[in-house]
């Protein structure tokens, strides 16, 4: 079974001051699938997040959204859609960031809301429906008029996924949604990525969490210095005899 | 005419120095620079020799006579010269604001405008305000220097009934008054800052 494509990377490439960081990066991801991405600090995984949400412009590959093209190589320089595809592309895909990015001056009612709303994407009524039913379901009812200054880290990166999910995007990336997170809340913030792996969400997850990328993913992305060093299955990866896997996870596990 | 001043002043150089903040933070090097240098020269030189020459000028140099502009122009050197002071505080406040918001924002398929002016500038005022109390208490002070410019201002007001009555009191009215002034710009600022306390 083969479902739709979501998200087709070929090529990608990006330097910062001359030094190239990803070198020649390509990922499909297919309606439905979660992949994670680990490898070592610095390796280029937010990088490929940050390209992929067009926050960093790429040097060189094609980026495409469910058969439409945000950028390509044409003769040898990228070239990006023109502003009105750029939007449109702009509503397939949601991003969580590690530090949650929430809007301080806004309640979280409004943190989710308004961005649906100045999109287009629902009314005012519907919305404010969409965004309660979100908080409901990911245990923050009560806080709908709180600012994020006073929840949990967990609580606002509950919520920060919950403004994520409103704009209902096809695809989900996480830049590693639990690092600035107290030991003993990425629980609760994991327990909500599962949920939504297991409703099929199309996600791809930046993360640290060894078991629970183990768990989570239906494939596993290792990089190092730039390269896609190895993909699999979990049951591949973690079983792999290679040994930067076998260090790299190892030292994580211990 | 101190009011008057103070008020015009505030209502032109608080919008005049955000301009000039996005001028000082262009990416173009040349207009960059060139309100870097009106800043420096707005902060480095006296705003009283500011003052007289805006006053002077025009007749000194070009032997015009424009007495009947005379308030027009003071205002005008006042924006122009707070507008930088302002400018700097809203640049102070706009760098303070993390990138992050400017992405989740950009993600979140805001444009430029509704970035700025929803998510950014928002939050930009609730930094800045005490800085502008502070400049704008600074203001009110200020004012009393159009009076070494002939203005029908208080204090040469209160000097003119001096030397007639021979006597300080009126200069302790002035005093008085200027103090009474900046207590109820305080007061209101600090209002404001309260409102702006709900995050
Ligand atoms: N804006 C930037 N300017 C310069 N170098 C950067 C920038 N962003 C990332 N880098 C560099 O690119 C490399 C990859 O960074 P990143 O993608 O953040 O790695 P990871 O997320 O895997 O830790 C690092 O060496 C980092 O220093
Ligand atoms: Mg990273």
């Amino acid at each position: 079974m083969e479902n739709r494509t979501i998200l087709e990377i070929k090529n990608m490439r990006k330097s910062f001051d001359g030094i190239e960081v990803l070198k020649c990066i390509s990922l499909t991801v297919h309606e439905g699938e979660v992949i994670s991405i680990i490898g070592p600090s610095g390796s280029g995984k937010s990088t490929i997040l940050r390209c992929a949400t067009m926050l960093e412009t790429m040097d060189g590959g094609s980026l495409m959204y469910e058969g439409n093209t945000a950028a390509s190589d044409e003769s040898g320089s990228i070239v990006y859609a023109d502003k009105k595809t750029l939007k449109k592309i702009q509503g397939y895909f949601g991003l969580v960031f590690q530090s949650f990015n929430l809007f301080p001056h806004y309640s979280v009612l409004k943190n989710i809301t308004e961005p649906v709303v100045l999109s287009g994407k629902a009314g005012k009524e519907e919305a404010k429906e969409r965004a309660l039913t979100l908080l409901e379901r990911l245990g923050l009812k009560d806080k709908a008029n709180a600012y994020p200054a006073s929840l949990s880290g967990g609580q606002n990166q509950r919520v920060s996924i919950a403004r994520a999910l409103a704009m209902q995007p096809e695809i989900l990336f996480f830049d590693e949604p639990t690092s600035a997170l107290d030991p003993e809340l990425t629980g609760e913030v994991l327990k909500v990525i599962k949920a939504l792996a297991a409703e099929h969400m199309t996600m791809v997850i930046v993360t640290h969490e060894m078991k629970f990328a183990r768990e989570v993913s239906d494939r596993i992305i290792f990089m190092e210095n730039g390269v896609i060093h190895s993909q699999g299955t979990p049951e591949e990866l973690f079983n792999s005899d290679d040994e930067r896997l076998k260090a790299f996870i190892g030292k994580l596990e211990a | 005419m101190s009011v008057e001043i103070f008020l015009l002043t505030l209502l032109f150089s608080l919008p005049l120095g955000l301009l000039v903040a996005f001028g000082r933070m262009s990416k173009k090097k040349i207009l960059s620079a060139v309100v870097k240098f009106y800043i420096a020269i707005m902060r480095g030189t006296p705003l009283m020799l500011q003052l007289i020459v805006v006053y002077f000028a025009p007749y000194y140099i070009f032997g015009l006579n424009l007495s009947g502009f005379r308030v027009p122009a003071i205002i005008i050197a006042f924006s122009v010269n707070y507008a930088a002071y302002f400018a700097e505080i809203y640049r102070g406040g706009i760098e303070a604001i993390p990138k992050g918001q400017y992405e989740a924002a950009q993600v979140l398929g805001y444009n430029k405008a509704q970035t700025f002016f929803r998510i950014i500038f928002p939050q930009v005022i609730k930094i800045i305000t005490p800085s502008v109390t502070n400049e704008t208490i600074t203001l009110v002070k200020d004012t009393s220097l159009a009076f070494v410019l002939a203005q029908a201002e208080m204090f040469t007001i209160a000097k003119q009934i001096a030397a007639k009555e021979a006597s300080v009191g009126p200069l302790m009215v002035a005093g008085v008054f200027y103090f009474v002034f900046n207590y109820v710009v305080a007061f209101v600022m600090e209002r404001i800052e309260k409102k702006l306390d709900y995050y």
